[in-house]
C-alpha cells in the first residue's frame, strides 16, 4: 500500500539525515588535516576504532563511568593524532605525496594489529542502551539522534573555533598559503601539531558516538574508512563545508539504497555515485582547489 | 653475455631444478606462493613506478579470481575460457576507471582514493551477491580431479605442486619480461616526464592519455591472471583475501619494501613478506593474532620513512651506486 511505503521510506530519508550528521563529523577531522597540513591519515578509521576500544575497555573492564570513559577517549586519542604527526608524518612531509599516504597505511595496519593483539578479534558491545524514539509508525534508534545532535554541536564548534579564535584563524591561514604563513611570524609546525592533536580529538569524540550504535572489532575501520576519504574527495579535498554537505549526500544514497535493495548495494550504489561525480567534477562537488 | 646475465641463468636454472629435488609438499608451497606473489607485485609495480599508485589492484585480482570459479561452477565452463572473460572484464573496468581518471588529470591522492574505492566496490559486489558468490565464507571451484585423476588441463586443476611451481615461473618470468620491455619503451621515457610535469610532457606531442591507459591496461590484465592463477591454485577464493583494501595495501607495501624501482623489487618484497609471515606462524603460532601484522605494520612506516627505495633498491644504490633504473 502506497501509506505504507511512503512511511517507511521516510523513515530511511530520516535516518539518512542522522547518518549524514555522523559522517559530517568522520570527515570533518580528516579535512581539517589534509586542508592544513596536506596529508591524508589513511587511518583515520583505526584512531577511531582505538578511541571506541578506549571507552569499551575503560567503562566495560576498568568500571569507569561513560562520561569519563568519554573524555579518556577524546584526550587519548587527540594525542595519538599528535604523535602521529610529530613521529610518522613530519619525516616524510618533504617527501613525495605518495610517501606519506604509504606510512599512514603502514600505521593502519599497525593499529589494527596491535588492537588484535590486546583484544583479539571478536565483536565487543559497550552494554549500553539508549532508548529508542518513536514517531507514528518510524522508530528511531536512541543513540542515533544523540550522536546527530552532539556531532552537529561538535561542527559548529570546530567552525566558531575555527573563525573567532586566534589558533583558528592561524589554522584557516596556513591552509590557504603554506609558503607565506611562516613568513607572517607564525610557527607552522605547532600549527600542524595542534591541527593533528584537533583531528585526533575529533576522532576521539566520533568514537563516542559510534560505539553507541556498534560493536568494535579490529576490522571495523575498514567499514567506514573508505567512505570517509571518499565523502572528503566528493565535497573537494580540503573543503569544510563541501565535506559536510557530501555527508549528507552520501548518506541519503546509503540509506535509501539500502531501503531499496539489500545493505551492500546502498554502498555500492553511493560508490558508483562517487566514480560517477569523478568522471564529472574531478576536484570534488564544491572544490575550491584545482586538480593539481 | 655480461655477467649480470650469467648469473641470473645460472640462479634460474637452479630454482627450475628445485623441485625435482623432492623438497616435500610444504616447501614447494612455500616456494609457488612466493613466486606467485612476486608474479601479482610485478604486475602492480609496472604501473606503480611510473607514478601511478594504484590502492585497486584488489579489484583486479578479485575479478580474476571470482570469474573463473563462478563460470566453471555456475556454468561448467571451462577457467581457459574463463580467463579470457575474466580479463575482458578487467580491462573494461580499468578502462572505465582509467580513462576518465587521466582525462581530468587525477593523479596523487585523488587517483589512490578512487582506486581505493574501486577497490571495495568490488568487494562489496562480491559480498552483495552472495547467493552467487558465497559472499564472506568464499567460493570453492568443483574439484575436476575424480577417479583418482591428479591433473585435469581443461579444469586447470593439478595435485602435484610441482606443476603448478613451473605453470607460476613461467608466468613470473613472463612479468619480468614485461616489465623489462615497458622500461625499455617510449612510454616508459613519456611517463617519466608526464610524472615531473605533466602539462609540459602534453606540450610536446605525448599522449598522456594514451600512455597512462596502456601501462594501466597491462598492469591490470597481468593481475587478473594472478587472480586466475591464485583461485585455481588455492583452490578457495574469499573476497577479504583476493579484493579489497587489504590486499591492495599489502601489494603496495610488498612492492615498496623491496624496491619500487628495480626489476626484481617486488620478488624480493613478496619473499619478504611471505618469509615474515610463516616464521612468524611458526614462531608464535596462532596463539597471539596479529602480530604479524604488527610487524607488516611498523616496517612499512620504518621502510617509508628511512628506506623509501627498498630492500634491493638500497642494497643496489650501496654496491653500485650510479646504475640501476631508480627514476628519483
Amino acid at each position: 500500500m502506497p501509506q505504507v511505503f511512503d512511511i517507511f521510506l521516510l523513515e530511511a530519508v530520516l535516518n539518512g539525515l542522522l547518518l549524514g550528521g555522523l559522517f559530517a563529523l568522520l570527515s570533518l577531522g580528516l579535512n581539517l588535516i589534509f586542508g592544513v597540513i596536506d596529508v591524508v591519515w589513511i587511518c583515520y578509521a583505526e584512531l577511531i576504532m582505538v578511541g571506541m576500544y578506549t571507552i569499551w575497555w575503560l567503562h566495560t573492564q576498568q568500571g569507569l563511568p561513560l562520561p569519563l570513559a568519554f573524555a579518556a577517549s577524546i584526550a587519548f586519542v587527540g594525542a595519538l593524532g599528535a604523535a602521529l604527526h610529530q613521529f610518522v608524518i613530519r619525516p616524510v612531509l618533504a617527501a613525495e605525496p605518495i610517501n606519506q599516504l604509504l606510512v599512514t597505511g603502514g600505521v593502519l595496519f599497525l593499529l589494527q594489529a596491535l588492537v588484535t593483539v590486546a583484544f583479539g578479534v571478536e565483536f565487543r558491545n559497550l552494554g549500553v542502551r539508549l532508548p529508542g524514539v518513536n514517531a507514528g509508525e518510524m522508530s528511531f534508534s536512541g543513540s542515533r539522534i544523540v550522536a546527530f545532535a552532539v556531532a552537529m554541536v561538535a561542527i559548529a564548534a570546530t567552525y566558531f573555533f575555527l573563525n573567532r579564535t586566534y589558533m583558528g584563524t592561524a589554522i584557516r591561514a596556513i591552509s590557504q598559503d603554506r609558503a607565506i604563513m611562516p613568513l607572517m611570524g607564525v610557527n607552522a609546525s605547532r600549527v600542524y601539531l595542534l591541527t593533528s592533536a584537533i583531528g585526533g580529538a575529533l576522532a576521539g569524540l566520533a568514537a563516542c558516538l559510534l560505539v553507541l550504535q556498534y560493536d568494535v572489532h579490529p576490522a571495523i575501520g575498514l567499514s567506514f574508512g573508505p567512505l570517509t576519504f571518499l565523502i572528503c574527495v566528493l565535497g573537494g579535498l580540503g573543503n569544510l563545508i563541501g565535506g559536510f554537505l557530501a555527508a549528507f549526500v552520501f548518506a541519503q544514497l546509503i540509506s535509501v539504497g539500502g531501503f531499496f535493495f539489500q545493505l551492500e548495494w546502498g554502498y555500492v550504489i553511493a560508490f558508483a555515485f562517487f566514480i560517477a561525480t569523478m568522471f564529472w567534477r574531478p576536484e570534488g562537488l564544491l572544490s575550491r582547489r584545482k586538480a593539481r | 653475455m655480461s655477467k649480470s646475465r650469467i648469473v641470473f641463468a645460472v640462479l634460474l636454472a637452479a630454482l627450475a631444478v628445485t623441485p625435482l629435488l623432492g623438497p616435500g609438499k610444504y616447501a614447494l608451497h612455500l616456494m609457488v606462493m612466493a613466486l606467485l606473489w612476486s608474479y601479482i607485485y610485478t604486475s602492480w609495480s609496472i604501473m606503480g613506478r611510473l607514478g601511478m599508485v594504484s590502492f585497486g589492484h584488489g579489484a583486479f585480482l578479485g575479478i580474476g579470481a571470482y570469474t573463473v570459479v563462478m563460470l566453471w561452477n555456475l556454468a561448467g565452463v571451462s577457467p581457459w575460457i574463463g580467463a579470457v572473460v575474466a580479463v575482458a572484464l578487467t580491462l573494461v573496468v580499468a578502462l572505465l576507471i582509467g580513462l576518465p581518471c587521466f582525462r581530468f588529470k587525477i593523479v596523487g591522492h585523488y587517483f589512490a582514493l578512487v582506486t581505493l574505492a574501486l577497490s571495495e566496490v568490488t568487494r562489496l559486489i562480491i559480498v552483495g551477491l552472495r547467493d552467487h558468490t558465497g559472499g564472506s565464507l568464499g567460493l570453492t571451484p568443483k574439484p575436476a580431479l575424480t577417479d583418482g585423476a591428479t591433473a585435469s588441463l581443461s579444469a586447470l586443476q593439478f595435485e602435484d605442486k610441482a606443476v603448478w611451481f613451473y605453470i607460476v615461473l613461467l608466468f613470473w618470468l613472463g612479468a619480468l619480461w614485461v616489465w623489462h620491455r615497458v622500461d625499455r619503451s617510449m612510454n616508459r621515457l613519456a611517463l617519466q616526464a608526464i610524472s615531473e610535469e605533466e602539462d609540459a610532457a602534453a606540450s610536446i606531442g605525448i599522449d598522456v592519455t594514451r600512455a597512462k591507459l596502456t601501462v594501466t591496461l597491462i598492469s591490470a590484465a597481468m593481475t587478473c591472471l594472478g587472480g586466475v592463477l591464485y583461485a585455481q591454485y588455492q583452490l578457495y577464493v574469499n573476497p577479504e583475501t583476493v579484493s579489497g583494501i587489504g590486499i591492495s595495501l599489502q601489494m603496495v607495501f610488498g612492492v615498496i619494501a623491496g624496491g619500487l624501482f628495480v626489476m626484481l623489487g617486488p620478488t624480493v618484497g613478496a619473499v619478504f613478506l611471505l618469509l615474515l609471515s610463516e616464521s612468524l606462524r611458526v614462531l608464535i603460532g596462532n596463539k597471539v593474532l596479529g602480530v604479524d601484522i604488527t610487524l607488516y605494520g611498523l616496517l612499512l612506516v620504518v621502510f617509508i620513512i628511512y628506506m623509501p627505495k627498498g630492500i634491493l633498491g638500497t642494497v643496489l644504490q650501496r654496491v653500485a651506486p650510479g646504475s640501476g633504473a631508480a627514476a628519483k
